[in-house]
């Protein structure tokens, strides 16, 4: 078998996984959620060999020691193993804590991970590395980051919860809050999957999607009218996600999760991910930078808004110890990190870039 | 009588309280955001565009003259951005100065045994019954704690006490101050380096380097460039290694060789060079490069030569003389035309075309690429190879001397130390009280830890069933 044999049967389990634990958490059967952990770990191993194969791959074709054939080196590899690590504290939490629900909230960002990479079709070739990629702080900066992005990921999940479990009213400020984040999430996505439908009829090379293309079939069309009845489209659906937004919470609820774990949970997670973050990071980041140009901070937007990052887990932890920040203040903190962190690592390379190409449109 | 709140003390306070470092984490997120959309220092057409796509064409200018007026073009240097980073500065400060003594005193207060009910009050609270001797309730507390516990005889009975990690406390300082350390180490830097370029041709001595504005700084030695390199993957185009041979030259004498990669920069007397850039020399006409040519004749004899445009070799031991007709430092050939043509302003794909005469009788010629080494095996059985092509390249350095950056790379290990001990280690305090009864002891035990109370409680609780349980097993 080979690397990308496996991949696509660790891609195929999680997506099953998410399945399954949503549906656990409609039923919640013990047999469902012995089979969605079955599946999950199943994947697991798979994506596990699968990433030790195409290191060893990468080590026959690139013959240069074992460190610098680390698969991790760019988009997709080093979205594979954020998956990867976001699996693995997936499943030490529901070893931990005997709790399986966190599943269903969980695996959706490893399928939508997936999803991603498929959906733009981002070049999943090996590729040899250019002289500046040629560093082992480069390789202990990515692997630590991505363990520090899935602590963080896993906050979101627990800090989305905690929301969910918590808030009560409509007209509460953490009720609105996480509705339109879970609104804003469907609408990007479904606006993200008809722009690559749209592409595909064009027939045009997909790296160009990600650069250029971004949201032209909708809110950024050219025809007015698309672009109108894509607003109009995105607002009912955060006003639905807002009106209707209690259901979810009630299946949630159901599940007799404690708010104090959930919001113990999000803390831990970020507790060992700040410092890992830290020092992967940014301290590594910063060495490799210097090592490569001399230069151990230039402030240009990838560093900067790991900075910003930084920053938003420095609020949380900070706002923890002041009176009235705990509970809903804190887990809308915790949400807002895991936004910008992922805006690092893709709205820098998609959003940004576009802003400041000068490609013709 | 109650205390007056002095102006000072209110500024003080002000200055020591954590809602304003919370205030500082996000004014400085949502500044910093700006910066990334509007880029910085580059030329305003560049950010009017920018504008005009979020603000619309007609707004675009004014928006632009706004934000420039508020130094956004520039924002990380400008003096209301450096101001929020004093303010955090001295609110990490006094904001520790503030608690320092009270940290200290927990830090440096030895344990002391519980007196009444002070029992009551822990988070981690166990009682139970020993079997047999009181003093195995010594090793549990040292098996829960892992240090030798003191002991206080009491009226029925003992207290044992003991804690561990009390330094831990001093973590968030740690950390808190290798903040400090590195806006520290990043100020000096800025007001006592330089950070320079110099493009340096083959062969080419240089004695100072220039800064962006492209000032001369003279560097107190001589930096030389021997040759400069690119490696390729394969056969590909795709680069696998800049390298530059560079040789440092003080007072006349060679001191220092290396040959730099980007990841793996040359330092001397505090200047570092940097790989950063290359290229061919601007006009530096293709005369002046020397061609290293590998020359085999079909009966083995082996000549390396070093030749320049127009040129005229010998094959060893026949009388074919070579010339050097012409050269590209990146040539292909036209898929349709078959016509060769330079592709590239680098030397990507470097090749001379040789003629090969008898007398004064053009045999044949053709283009010998360094690339590929087969096309130089001629008809009559001779193989020539382009080895090499010196003198025609420059390289550029990224140049640097920055007397802060260990400054800087101090507060960084120290950041990692401080935040290791914060969410890794924790201060933990355990007390039991002893009473002795008929047959075994029945025990009271009090526990604290300032960070992850779980995993303390869990040692505990291993401790006390490990020993619980050997005593009813009856050994
Ligand atoms: C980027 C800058 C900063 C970083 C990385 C940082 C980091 C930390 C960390 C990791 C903790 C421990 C939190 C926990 O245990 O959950 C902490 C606690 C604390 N920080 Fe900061 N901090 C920063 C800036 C500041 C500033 C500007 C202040 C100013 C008031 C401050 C005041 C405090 C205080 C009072 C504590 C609690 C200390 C204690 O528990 O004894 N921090 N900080």
């Amino acid at each position: 078998m080979d690397s990308s044999t496996l991949f696509g049967i660790a891609t195929l389990a999680y997506i099953l996984a998410m399945i399954i634990y949503i549906t656990y958490l409609a039923f919640r059967k013990p047999q469902i959620g012995l089979t969605a952990t079955t599946v999950t770990v199943i994947g697991f191993v798979a994506q596990t060999c699968a990433i030790l194969f195409r290191w060893k791959e990468f080590y026959e074709i690139g013959r240069m020691g074992i460190l610098r054939a680390a698969p991790f080196t760019n988009l997709y590899e080093s979205l594979v193993f954020f998956i990867w690590c976001l699996i693995l504290g997936y499943l030490i939490i529901e070893f931990r804590y005997k709790n399986r629900s966190f599943g269903a909230f969980v695996t959706p960002i490893a399928g939508l991970a997936l999803a991603f990479i498929d959906l733009t079709g981002m070049s999943k070739d090996i590729q040899p590395l250019v002289p500046a990629l040629q560093s082992n702080w480069l390789l202990v900066h990515v692997m630590m980051s991505f363990i520090a992005y899935s602590t963080f990921a896993l906050a979101f999940c627990t800090g989305l919860m905690y929301l969910i479990v918590t808030t009560e009213k409509r007209d509460e400020a953490s009720y609105i809050f996480w509705t339109l984040a879970v609104g804003i999430l469907i609408v990007m996505l479904a606006a993200m999957g008809l722009d690559f439908l749209t592409f595909k009829v064009g027939g045009q090379g997909a790296e160009r999607l990600m650069k250029s293309y971004l949201f032209r079939a909708s809110f950024l069309s050219p025809s007015p009218v698309v672009s109108l009845f894509s607003i109009v489209a995105a607002a009912s659906v955060l006003f639905f996600c807002w009106r209707y937004g209690y259901l979810l919470k009630r299946v949630v609820a159901t599940l007799s999760v404690n708010a104090d774990i959930l919001d113990e949970i999000t803390y831990r997670s970020i507790a060992i991910g700040f410092p890992i973050f830290t020092l992967g990071g940014l301290i590594f980041g910063a060495i490799w930078a210097d090592q490569a140009w001399g230069v151990y901070w230039s402030w240009d937007p990838k560093e900067t808004w790991s900075l910003i990052s930084w920053f938003v887990y420095a609020f949380y932890l900070h706002a923890r110890l002041l009176r009235g920040w705990k509970g809903k203040k804190i887990a809308v903190v915790a949400v807002v990190g895991f936004v910008a962190v992922v805006f690092t690592y893709l709205g820098v390379n998609l959003l940004l870039s576009g802003l400041h190409s000068y490609g013709s449109e | 009588m109650e205390k007056k709140e002095t102006f000072i003390d209110k500024v003080w306070n002000f200055f020591a309280s954590v809602k304003l470092a919370v205030i500082i984490f996000a004014v400085l997120s949502l500044t910093s955001i700006v910066g990334t959309i509007i880029e910085q220092n580059v030329e305003p057409t560049k950010n009017i565009k920018v504008l005009s796509k979020l603000f619309g064409q007609s707004a675009a200018p004014a928006a632009y003259r706004i934000f420039d007026s508020l130094g956004f073009m520039d924002m990380y240097h400008s003096w209301w951005f450096v101001t929020i980073l004093l303010l955090f500065a001295a609110n990490l400060i006094i904001c520790s100065i503030d608690r320092l003594p009270k940290i200290m005193k927990l830090v440096k207060e030895p344990i002391k045994p519980l007196s009444g009910d002070q029992f009551k009050g822990f988070s981690i609270r166990k009682e139970f019954v020993l079997k047999g001797k009181s003093e195995l309730v010594a090793q549990v507390v040292k098996k829960a704690i892992g240090s030798a516990p003191a002991e206080v005889k009491e009226e029925q009975g003992s207290q044992f006490y003991a804690q561990k990690g009390n330094f831990t406390r001093l973590g968030v300082y740690i950390t808190h101050f290798s903040i400090l350390v590195i806006l520290g180490g990043a100020i000096i830097g800025i007001f006592f380096g330089f950070k320079g370029v110099l493009n340096l041709p083959e062969g080419a001595v240089s004695t100072v380097a220039y800064s962006r504005s492209g000032q001369e700084r003279p560097l107190g030695f001589g930096i030389r460039c021997d040759k400069f390199q690119v490696d390729f993957y394969g056969e590909s185009d795709m680069p696998k290694a800049y390298k530059s041979l560079l040789t440092v030259i003080k007072d006349g004498r060679e001191v220092m060789k290396k040959e730099i990669v980007v990841n793996d920069p040359l330092r001397y007397e505090g200047v570092t060079f940097y790989q950063s850039s290359y290229g061919i020399v601007p006009g530096a006409g293709a005369q002046n490069g020397i061609f290293r040519l590998r020359i085999m004749s079909k009966d083995g004899k082996t000549e390396n030569k070093d030749v320049h445009l127009g040129d005229s070799f010998a094959v060893p031991g026949t009388n074919s003389v070579g010339r050097i007709e012409d050269f590209s430092p990146a040539l292909a050939f036209d898929e349709k035309t078959s016509r060769p043509f330079t592709y590239a302003e680098q030397m990507t794909n470097p090749a001379v075309l040789v003629s090969f005469y008898e007398g004064t009788n053009r045999k044949f010629g053709g283009w010998i690429f360094k690339r590929y080494p087969t096309s130089g095996k001629l008809p009559d059985g001779n193989i020539v190879e382009l080895q090499d092509v010196w003198g025609l390249q420059y390289t550029g350095l990224q140049v640097r001397n920055d007397p802060g950056v260990w400054i800087v790379y101090f507060g960084c290990i120290a950041m990692a130390a401080g935040l290791f001990i914060t969410f890794f280690m924790s201060h933990r305090r355990i007390w039991a009280r002893v009473i002795e009864e008929k047959g075994g002891a029945r025990v009271i035990l009090g526990a604290s830890a300032n960070k992850n109370r779980q995993a303390f409680e869990r040692k505990i609780d291993n401790a006390i069933s490990s020993f619980t349980n050997v005593k009813e097993g009856g050994r």
